[in-house]
């Protein structure tokens, strides 16, 4: 199986190759778009900011690669993002995979010791789990979070989470997943999520 | 429910993992690599690696050392010591890392921490901040590994440095480094309660009672602590369910 892991300037990318080599699954990282059509699976990651993630996107036409991508795809953090229809980071256009929308967290007025940070860094639990990409994974499991955009509940969620208010934490539409946390910095709950989309 | 986090921290000198009290009388403390894949195995919910030597010949065995650790643990990992430039997190986060932590170079040079944070984001920017406090009844920034005192107070440069890009603030007290006689509690809260951005306290966590106030009392985001968890005098899967009982939201 060839699965590949899409290289662009918001990657998270060694950290993602070392989560899959501990599971024994090799990856190819590439911006090539004939070997990302071609990979078995597809695994769109992400750290940084929508706009700029878009427009390096655009202008090398990964953004129609990507949409047009049959197989299995897992988008992370701000990968999962870019999939949805629409980001206020920036006022940015996304691929439009998820018709969700990605919105600006705000913080409620600080009380003493209750002051929420944002970006939320951390580990948080997942809940309401549905989908193959959950699968064996226990409700309130814990996973691990950097993010200051949300994605609200919406068709296609398929985990929740809780941070100021609940939000999705996982979407799926046909053959695209995404997790708003990070599999590959999640102990073993996020592996165990890797090998699930490994395994679809 | 987002928790607080537990945090080990390896100081490493010369490839091994050491630990001094108030930041001198440094005593060896085992391999770096043996000790990150225990901790996360144990529970660790990040982990930070603090090159405390950091010259120049000895930067290329650090980044090899990165890369073995990264390759063997599932948690988040922050490396620091010595970083001056968007070149040196840009070879880190290339061999695993997922965060850098800057101390005195973002000090001397404040417009580092606004390169970092365009180039990488402001997720992957601790500040690092040692503080002591002084017979004024103020906290101040010390550089260089506690050896060089600024004339700056400590809440000053950490709001500068949030406003400069700094996404998380580790603050350690000088004054309870290596003590185990608890976290220091005032200056904490006060950069827990002003400061947007989670606060990492650091310095003198020796009993679960000191992580507890830390976290209730002075609203610590996260608790760092090393010597405690190397000597085995207190373990991650204990600390954790200590807190736990305390009704604290720990993973």
């Amino acid at each position: 199986m060839e699965l590949v892991i899409i290289q662009y300037n918001a990657g998270n990318i060694q950290s993602v190759l070392y989560a899959l080599e501990r599971m024994g699954q090799s990856a190819v990282v590439t911006d090539n778009p004939d070997r990302i059509r071609n990979a078995d699976k597809v695994i769109f990651p992400g750290v940084g900011e929508a706009s700029s993630a878009m427009q390096y996107l655009r202008e090398r036409q990964l953004d129609s690669v990507i949409t047009s991508l049959q197989q299995p795809v897992l988008g992370i953090c701000l990968g999962m993002q870019l999939l949805c229809s629409y980001s206020e980071e920036n006022d940015t256009t996304c691929l439009g995979i998820f018709s969700e929308r990605v919105v600006k967290m705000q913080a409620p007025a600080a009380k003493a010791g209750q002051r929420y940070k944002i970006p939320q860094i951390g580990w948080n639990s997942i809940a309401q789990l549905h989908s193959p990409l959950m699968e064996g994974i226990a409700e309130n499991s814990y996973c691990y979070f950097v993010h200051g955009y949300y994605v609200p509940f919406g068709a296609h969620t398929i985990a929740t989470t809780d941070y100021i208010q609940p939000y999705s934490a996982a979407l799926h539409k046909d053959n695209f997943y995404g997790t708003q946390f990070h599999p590959e910095k999640s102990a073993e709950t996020g592996a165990r999520i890797l090998q699930n989309f490994i395994n679809l | 429910m987002l928790t607080k986090r537990i945090i080990p921290c390896l100081d490493i000198r010369d490839g091994r993992t050491v630990k001094g009290v108030n930041f001198e009388s440094i005593r060896d403390a085992g391999d770096p690599v043996e000790l990150a894949e225990l901790y996360a195995r144990e529970g660790a919910d990040e982990l930070v690696f603090l090159d405390i030597t950091a010259t120049i010949e000895k930067r290329k065995t650090l980044h090899q050392l990165v890369n073995r650790i990264a390759h063997h643990i599932n948690i988040p990992f922050t490396v620091g010591g010595g970083i001056s430039s968007v070149e040196d997190v840009h070879i880190l986060l290339q061999n695993g890392a997922d965060k850098v932590s800057v101390n005195s170079a973002a000090f001397k040079n404040p417009e580092l921490i606004n390169q970092l944070a365009k180039s990488f984001g402001s997720q992957c920017i601790v500040l690092a901040i040692d503080t002591q406090l002084e017979a004024d009844g103020e906290w101040y920034v010390y550089l260089n590994g506690g050896r060089v005192k600024t004339p700056m107070r400590c809440i000053d440069w950490a709001r500068q440095a949030v406003d400069a890009g700094a996404g998380e603030i580790l603050l350690t007290s000088m004054n309870n480094d290596g003590t185990k006689k608890g976290f220091a509690l005032d200056i904490t809260r006060l950069l827990a309660d002003e400061l947007p951005v989670p606060v990492i306290a650091s310095g003198g966590g020796g009993t679960v009672a000191h992580f507890v106030e830390v976290f209730t009392e002075a609203h610590a985001d996260a608790a760092l602590a090393a010597s405690i968890f190397h000597f085995k005098e207190l373990t991650i899967p204990d600390l954790k369910q200590q807190l736990r009982l305390q009704e604290i939201a720990i993973r």
